[in-house]
C-alpha cells in the first residue's frame, strides 16, 4: 500500500529518482507464477534494439491478456508501450504456466511480469550506478536509458550484451502507484490494428512452403471402430491424395488441393464403414436421467443445523452448452529432422506438450509447442485435439509441414461441451425475511477433461490401434462446485454435490460450474426476496456482508433508479462473487415479453476487479461476457439422439444474431490498492439470473430451466392450454 | 477437372489454373494467400468468409470461382486506399471492437456494403447488414458503436 513517506523523493514529469522508493510488499512469498519460475531471464530480456522482450506462458484468446502484461511490464521499466514485446505461450520460450485458464492470468502472469520487470530495473540502476560511479538517486530512467547528468546508456549498454540474472527476491520495490502512466488506463491493443488489416495473426493463416492440407474421417458415434475403408476406391476418385492414414480407427488424409481433401473427406463419410458403437441415451426426461447415474456424492459446505421442514423449494435445470468458436480448430504440425513442431491455439502448450510425448512415444525434447492465436476458444475446444491430430498425421510424412483445419461440423459434434447440470435448492426464512437455512444440492459431470498431459484426453488417441481410453472418474471435483456456496451471510447452510459421468464428452467452458450454480442462486434469491416481501436489492443487502460486494450491488441500484420500464419490460438482477474469491460482478437485464417471444433490450454490469490493469480490456470483457451469456441463457442446448449429438451446425445450434443483440453498458469500480483480479468470467453467471429473473418481471412466469426461450415456450402453451 | 480461368481481386487480375468448382474461399486464401475472407463454417451461415462481389457482401465458402470470374471481388485487404485506412477500418480500431478478432472480416466487408447501399442507414438497416454474420465474443455492441461513428 502507497507509503505517503516516499512521496517526498519522488519527482514529477513521470521519472523516478531511484533508490528511495520503499519496499511495496513485505509479503515474503514469491507472488503469482514466479512461485514456480522465479529467474528473472524467464519473464523478459533486454534487446539491442532498446526493447525489452517480456515472455509468458500465458496466449492470447481475445482477452486482451498481450496487453495488460505488456502495460505492466512497460510501467515497472518506465518505458512506452511500443518499447515492449510480447512471447507468449511456447514451450521453448516462454516459462510453464500450464493453462490459460480461470480468469487467473492477471493474477499469477502479469504479476509475475510486474515484479521481474520491478527487479530487472533495480539491477539495472545498479549497474548504472557502478557504471557510472555515482549513487542510485542521482539517476533518472527514461525510454529505455538510465542517464546521469549529460551522460546516458541503454540497457543492452549497462549490460554490455549480456542477459539480466538471478532470481526475483522479495520484497520487491515496485513503482508507486501514483506514478503509473500506464496501467489503469484503456490502452489500445495492438493486434486489433492486423484484424482490421487483415495481416496474418491466427494460425489458421499460418502457411509454409510446402504444406500440405489435412482431413480427418468420423465415426458415426463416439466409439465407433473403423470396419472397412476402401483405399483404393478413394485414391482412384481423388487422384490428388499424398496420403492416408490408417492408425486403427484413426483415419486422416492429405493432398495440396484443400478443396479436394475437404471432398475426399466427404466421400469418406459416406463410405468408410464404421461399427455402431455404444448407444447414447436420449432419454424423455434428461434430469432424471442424469440424476440417477452412480457417482460420489460429497458435501461441499456444511454448517449450523438444517431443519427438515424447509418452507421454499425450487429445481433449476442447465442443459449441455457448446463453446462454438466462430473459426473452428485448427493446427499446424511438422516433423522435421526427428523434431516435431507444432502451432496451437491450444490454451496450455506445455501440458499438451506432455500429453503428445506420451501418444507420440516422442521424447519431450524433441517436440516444439508453439502457441498462436485462434479463434476465441472460452475453454476447452477443439484445439488440442486437432493439434494431436495434425502432430499424428506430420509424423508420417517428414519433412512435410500439415494443416489441419476442422470443419463446422466437426467443430459443433466433436468438441468437449459444457456439462448439463441440476440443481436443487431449499431454504426457510425467519420472521423478518432472513434466511434461516439453506440446503442445495448440484448434479453435475466434470468441468475439466483437459489434456493435463494424459494422451486419453485428446480425441484421437482413443482411435489408435493400441487407444489410449478415457479413465472411468466419478468423483465430485473443482470446477462443478465452482460458486456452489452463496456469498451471502447464511447461518445453517449445506451444500451438497453429486458426481455423474453423462453421455456426451465434456469439459471447461467459461466460468465451469460457476455459470449453473449462480444462475440457480440468484434466481432462488430472487424467488425468496418475493416470499419475504422485500425488493430484490434489499433482500441481498440483508444478507451481504462483504462491503467490496455491498459496493457493487448498491451501485447497480443507483444506476437502474433513474430507468423506467415500458409496458411488457421487467429488469431483474444477479450478483455474484466468481470463485467467491475474484472479481465481484452485480448485472441487471431488462427483457420484453411478448407473446411466446423474449427480447432482451438492455444488460448493466458492475464490475470490481480490484486494481484495473486496462480499464477498456475489463470492460470489453464484460460487454462480451454478458452478450454470450445472454446468448446461451436465451437460446442454447446441445441435442443429441442415440448415436450422436445432432446439434451441428448453426441452425441446429442457434446462437444470438446481430438484431438480437442486446444494448451493453458497464461500470467499472477501480480498486487501486487491492490486487488486480481477472474479469473475464465473472459476468457469465449473473447475467443468466439476472435474465430470468428480469422475464418473471415482465411476465409472471418464473422459468427454472434453461435455455429461457424453450421454457417461456413451454410455460405459455400450457397457460393456453 | 482443373481449367484456366481469370479472376478478378481487388483490381488486380489473377490468371489460376484451378478445379472452377472450388469455392471462392479456398481461391482466395490458398491461392492467393489472402488473410481476410476466413473459414468458419462453409455453409454460408456465420459470415466469416464475406467478400464483396461487385460492392456487395456475399459468403465466398459456397460460390464457386467460377461462377464469379465476371465479377469484381473485394476482400477485407482491399478496403483501404493504399496506405489510408478505410473509415470502418478506422472506427473499429479507435472502439477497440474486437476481442478474438475472428469475426471481424465479415462484420467489415457487410459494413461497407451496408454504407454503400445507403451512407447514412439507421440501427435496423445496419443490424440487417451484419445479421448473416456470427461474433461469439459478444462484441457486437462495439461493433454498432464503431459503425455508428463513421456514418454520424
Amino acid at each position: 500500500m502507497s507509503n505517503p513517506t516516499r512521496r517526498a523523493f519522488l519527482r514529477s514529469m513521470g521519472l523516478l529518482t531511484i533508490g528511495f522508493s520503499l519496499p511495496f510488499s513485505d509479503a515474503e512469498d514469491l507472488p503469482g507464477s514466479l512461485k514456480k519460475t522465479p529467474n528473472i531471464n524467464a519473464w523478459l530480456e533486454v534487446l539491442a534494439s532498446g526493447k525489452v522482450r517480456v515472455f509468458t506462458g500465458k496466449i492470447e484468446l481475445g482477452q486482451g491478456i498481450r496487453t495488460a502484461i505488456a502495460q505492466m511490464a512497460a510501467e515497472e521499466l518506465y518505458l512506452p508501450m511500443h518499447q515492449v514485446e510480447v512471447i507468449m505461450a511456447d514451450t521453448e520460450r516462454s516459462p510453464n504456466e500450464t493453462y490459460t485458464a480461470g480468469s487467473a492470468s492477471i493474477e499469477n502472469s502479469a504479476i509475475a511480469v510486474r515484479y521481474a520487470a520491478a527487479t530487472a530495473r533495480a539491477t539495472l540502476l545498479q549497474r548504472a550506478a557502478q557504471q557510472f560511479e555515482t549513487d542510485i538517486e542521482k539517476l533518472t530512467l527514461k525510454n529505455g536509458f538510465v542517464q546521469y547528468r549529460k551522460q546516458r546508456k541503454s540497457f543492452s549498454e549497462l549490460l554490455n550484451g549480456q542477459q539480466l540474472s538471478g532470481e526475483v527476491k522479495m520484497p520487491v520495490s515496485l513503482k508507486p502507484k501514483r506514478m503509473y502512466e500506464l496501467v489503469g488506463k484503456a490502452i489500445h491493443r495492438s493486434e486489433i490494428e492486423k484484424m482490421v488489416k487483415a495481416e496474418s495473426w491466427y494460425v489458421q493463416d499460418l502457411r509454409f512452403p510446402g504444406m500440405i492440407h489435412a482431413r480427418i474421417s468420423r465415426p458415426p458415434s463416439y466409439d465407433s471402430r473403423l470396419e472397412f475403408l476402401d483405399e483404393k476406391a478413394l485414391r482412384k476418385q481423388f487422384p490428388g491424395l499424398q496420403k492416408v492414414v490408417v492408425k486403427g480407427s484413426f483415419v486422416g488424409i492429405m493432398g495440396a488441393d484443400e478443396f479436394e481433401v475437404m471432398q475426399a473427406q466427404q466421400w469418406l463419410k459416406d463410405h468408410a464403414r464404421w461399427s455402431v458403437g455404444t448407444s447414447l441415451p436420449a432419454p424423455k426426461d434428461l434430469v432424471t436421467y442424469l440424476k440417477s447415474l452412480p457417482g460420489e456424492t460429497k458435501s461441499i459446505t456444511k454448517r449450523g443445523t438444517l431443519s427438515s421442514n424447509a418452507t421454499w423449494k425450487a429445481r433449476y435445470i442447465k442443459p449441455y452448452l457448446m463453446h462454438g468458436s466462430i473459426g473452428p480448430s485448427c493446427a499446424v504440425a511438422w516433423y522435421q529432422d526427428g523434431k516435431l513442431q507444432i502451432w496451437t491455439h491450444s490454451q496450455g502448450v506445455y501440458p499438451l506438450r506432455e500429453a503428445l510425448h506420451k501418444m507420440l512415444d516422442l521424447p519431450l525434447e524433441l517436440i516444439h509447442v508453439q502457441g498462436v492465436a485462434g479463434s476465441g476458444c472460452y475453454g476447452h475446444n477443439g484445439a488440442d485435439d486437432v493439434a494431436a491430430e495434425a502432430a499424428l498425421l506430420a509424423m508420417t510424412v517428414p519433412g512435410i509441414p500439415v494443416r489441419l483445419q476442422w470443419s463446422r461440423e466437426e467443430e459443433h459434434a466433436w468438441e468437449p461441451y459444457g456439462s448439463a447440470m441440476v440443481f436443487e435448492v431449499e431454504a426457510r426464512l425467519d420472521t423478518q425475511g432472513r434466511i434461516q437455512e439453506w440446503n442445495y444440492e448440484l448434479w453435475s459431470d466434470t468441468h475439466s477433461t483437459r489434456p493435463g498431459g494424459n494422451p486419453e484426453n485428446l480425441l484421437p488417441a482413443r482411435y489408435l490401434e493400441k487407444p489410449f481410453l478415457p479413465k472411468q472418474n466419478l468423483e465430485v471435483n473443482g470446477g462443478m462446485v465452482r460458486n456452489s456456496e452463496p456469498y451471502y451471510a447464511l447461518p445453517n447452510l449445506a451444500v451438497t454435490a453429486h458426481r455423474f459421468s453423462g453421455p456426451l464428452r465434456v469439459s471447461a467452458l467459461r466460468s465451469l460450474g460457476g455459470y449453473g450454480n449462480v444462475f440457480a442462486i440468484e434466481c432462488f434469491m430472487d424467488e425468496l426476496a418475493e416470499k419475504a416481501r422485500k425488493d430484490p436489492f434489499e433482500f441481498r443487502l440483508m444478507h451481504l456482508e462483504d462491503t467490496r460486494a455491498i459496493a457493487v450491488v448498491e451501485k447497480l441500484r443507483e444506476i437502474l433508479s433513474k430507468e423506467k420500464n415500458a409496458p411488457g419490460e421487467g429488469v431483474g438482477i444477479g450478483f455474484a462473487r466468481y470463485k467467491n474469491t475474484a472479481a465481484y460482478c452485480a448485472v441487471a437485464a431488462r427483457v420484453r415479453v411478448i407473446q411466446r417471444s423474449m427480447q432482451v433490450i438492455k444488460l448493466w454490469a458492475v464490475i470490481d476487479a480490484g486494481e484495473i490493469i486496462n480499464r477498456d480490456g475489463i470492460i470489453n470483457q464484460t460487454e462480451g461476457g454478458m452478450i454470450q451469456s445472454a446468448s446461451w441463457t436465451i437460446k442454447e442446448q446441445v441435442k443429441f439422439d442415440t448415436r450422436q449429438p445432432i446439434t451441428r451446425d448453426w441452425y441446429s445450434y442457434p446462437i444470438f444474431r446481430m438484431s438480437e443483440i442486446p444494448e451493453v453498458a458497464v461500470h467499472v469500480i477501480d480498486q487501486p490498492n487491492e490486487k488486480p483480479l481477472g474479469a473475464g468470467e465473472a459476468v457469465q453467471g449473473p447475467t443468466a439470473a439476472a435474465l430470468a429473473n428480469a422475464y418473471y418481471q415482465a411476465s409472471g412466469g418464473r422459468l427454472r430451466e434453461l435455455p429461457l426461450l424453450l421454457s417461456s415456450y413451454r410455460e405459455q402453451s400450457q397457460k393456453e392450454n | 477437372m482443373k481449367t484456366t480461368l481469370q479472376l478478378r481481386v481487388n483490381g488486380i487480375s489473377h490468371s489460376l489454373t484451378i478445379d472452377p468448382d472450388t469455392p471462392l474461399l479456398y481461391v482466395l486464401r490458398n491461392q492467393l494467400q489472402l488473410n481476410g475472407p476466413k473459414y468458419g463454417c462453409g455453409l454460408q451461415q456465420c459470415g466469416a468468409c464475406m467478400v464483396l462481389l461487385d460492392g456487395k457482401a456475399h459468403p465466398s465458402c459456397m460460390i464457386a470461382v467460377d461462377v464469379v470470374k465476371n465479377q469484381e471481388i473485394t476482400t477485407l485487404e482491399g478496403i483501404s486506399s493504399g496506405n489510408t485506412l478505410h473509415p470502418l477500418q478506422q472506427a473499429f480500431i479507435d472502439e477497440q471492437a474486437a476481442q478474438c478478432g475472428y469475426c471481424v472480416n465479415g462484420m467489415l466487408v457487410s459494413a461497407v456494403s451496408v454504407l454503400k447501399e445507403s451512407p447514412h442507414p439507421d440501427e435496423k438497416t445496419i443490424r440487417e447488414g451484419l445479421e448473416r454474420v456470427l461474433c461469439r465474443c459478444g462484441t457486437q455492441a462495439r461493433f454498432l458503436r464503431a459503425i455508428k461513428r463513421v456514418i454520424r
